[in-house]
């Protein structure tokens, strides 16, 4: 399983992850190379986030190898990760809810050794892809509307200028106009580089923005291939995510 | 009118002025103790019962260092770092490792230090009281009282104290850090926030401001092992009125129940006056369990 292939920035090998008693990740491996959309199509509950909160460190798995630039990371706490290039949109955006956007913003980017010009030319690309969100940059968070709030978490993220975004359900519960705007934002940032594990519903979506995916089942990976051998209606998408 | 007129005479104002007064001056002293309690408190649900040992200990520190040096405000500034960095190790050595286990492991802990800092004070420097003196003993004549400097210094002291935080947590990279964590710590965390560096920091800085709070409240009632006692219990009252966790309504809540106290001992004995503490806190928990000074929540 395990390559000596130096573009692959995370590897996943064979993890296993339990919540107390119950088993939800049976062995999952994966990888994304740098610079790479990688989509993960699932129904609810098989285990697609409980993958990206164990990349992230959030949960250990009890069983298998995470590896991030070949280094294990299994253990290592999350804002260790988060400092050297992973960042974790959830699914529930969690903004800080009493926090300004600008504070909410501030956690990534007041960090150490990062220039005044570098944050300033962060932010402003922050706001230039999010407008809306240099408009609110005074109002706490949580008076943000679902897809206001989407887009800072995802803003959030890139404050870390990280090497991967886990982004999880992005488009959950966003109007059509919001949906394209998400879709426009992951285009972006795989134009800059940034590697992109992309767990959705949404499967034209997935399709389009990734270069690979993965389907997960029961908590293990089914099938995997390039997004260009998918269609929508593939029989494959039937079965792993009809209803 | 000739009784509401009576009535109105019989109101008497001078001692209303006094403890008005009196009462900002507890209020804020205690809001200094009971902002600790409460940041340490909602940010890592930790009740912290060693709180007023660790104000005892910053006046024991203070009594110390000014008998030593015979400055009162380097008595003030070594209490509180010496107490904060005393804060910190205990904070490292026996609350991180019960993150994430039940509350009631860290009440067990806090009770244990609480006592063990207790009876080292009692054997360290004995049963008698100290003694701090204030720093400089002006008074100002206050109707037939001559009313000490002293006391409203303590209560700008304790303001500025307050505000100065206030103000770090406001706009300090670090003030966002606590309340980021005290917000969502998962979410902290993923944004590389130290989750746990943030804790200790907390709790030394609570544990500082009750030192200084102890040092300064020192020249008004003596230094003695079991006076964080009454100190802790009003400032728990205060926590729970002002809404568990909540940094503004703790000091709402302090200001509040103290001016309470303080009216009401014109009328009874100050020991019988602690009552109404109580009766506002049975009446929180029983008509607003969310705190006097907090938006009802949805």
């Amino acid at each position: 399983m395990s390559t000596a292939d130096s573009s692959a920035l995370v590897e996943v090998e064979d993890i296993h992850t339990y919540y107390g008693k119950s088993h939800i990740l049976h062995g999952v491996s994966l990888r994304v190379e740098r610079g790479e959309v990688v989509g993960l199509l699932g129904r609810n509950g098989v285990g697609k986030s409980t993958t990206l909160k164990t990349i992230m460190g959030l949960v250990s798995p009890s069983r298998g190898k995470v590896l991030f630039e070949r280094n294990p990371i299994a253990g290592v706490p999350a804002h260790r990760l988060a400092r050297i290039g992973i960042a974790y949109v959830p699914e529930d955006r969690r903004i800080f809810r009493l926090l300004t956007v600008m504070e909410n913003l501030r956690t990534g980017l007041d960090r150490r050794g990062v220039s005044d010009e570098r944050k300033q030319g962060l932010l402003d690309k922050v706001f230039s892809y999010f407008p809306v969100l240099a408009e609110r940059r005074d109002q706490p968070g949580g008076t943000l509307s679902g897809g206001e709030q989407q887009m800072l978490a995802i803003a959030r993220a890139m404050m870390l200028e990280p090497k991967i975004i886990l982004l999880d359900e992005p488009t959950e519960g966003l109007m059509p106009r919001m949906v394209s705007q998400i879709r426009d934002i992951i285009e972006a940032l795989h134009r800059e580089g940034v590697a992109i594990l992309l767990v959705e519903q949404n499967v034209p979506l997935t399709l389009q923005a990734s270069q690979r995916v993965y389907i997960m089942e029961k908590g293990c990976v089914r099938h995997h291939c390039a997004a260009s051998e998918l269609r929508v209606n593939d029989p494959m998408i039937q079965q792993y995510l009809g209803i | 009118m000739e009784q509401i007129s009576a009535f109105l005479q019989a109101i008497p104002y001078d001692q209303i002025l006094i403890q008005t007064l009196n009462g900002l001056v507890t209020g804020m002293i205690l809001a200094l103790v009971a902002s600790g309690l409460t940041l340490i408190f909602g940010i890592m649900d930790v009740v912290n019962f060693a709180h007023g040992e660790l104000f005892m200990l910053g006046a024991y520190i203070g009594v110390v260092v000014l008998a030593a040096s015979g400055s009162f405000w380097l008595a003030l500034l070594l209490a509180t770092l010496v107490v904060a960095l005393i804060g910190a190790a205990l904070q490292i050595t026996t609350l991180r490792p019960l993150i994430g286990r039940d509350p009631l492991n860290t009440i067990l802990v806090t009770f244990g230090i609480s006592l063990v800092l207790q009876n080292y004070a009692l054997w360290q420097f004995g049963p008698v009281a100290r003694k701090i003196q204030e720093p400089f003993s002006g008074h100002f004549s206050l109707f037939y009282l001559e009313y000490p400097w002293y006391r409203i210094l303590i209560a700008v002291l304790s303001a500025a104290i307050i505000g100065g935080f206030w103000l770090f947590l406001k706009y300090g990279t670090y003030g966002i850090w606590i309340r980021a964590t005290t917000q969502d710590r998962v979410m902290a965390q993923a944004m590389g926030i130290p989750v746990p560096w943030v804790y200790t920091a907390v709790f030394a800085i609570g544990a500082g401001m009750a030192a200084a709070s102890g040092v300064l409240f020192g020249p008004l009632v003596g230094v003695t092992h079991s006076m964080g006692l009454d100190w802790v219990l009003k400032a728990f009252i205060v926590v729970v009125v002002g809404g568990m966790g909540n940094l503004g309504g703790s000091i709402a809540a302090s200001i509040f129940i103290s001016l309470l106290e303080a009216y009401a001992a014109i009328w009874v004995d100050p020991a019988q006056a602690v009552i109404v503490s109580f009766v506002v806190l049975i009446l929180t928990l029983l008509f607003r369990p969310t705190g006097l000074f907090v938006p009802t929540p949805k």
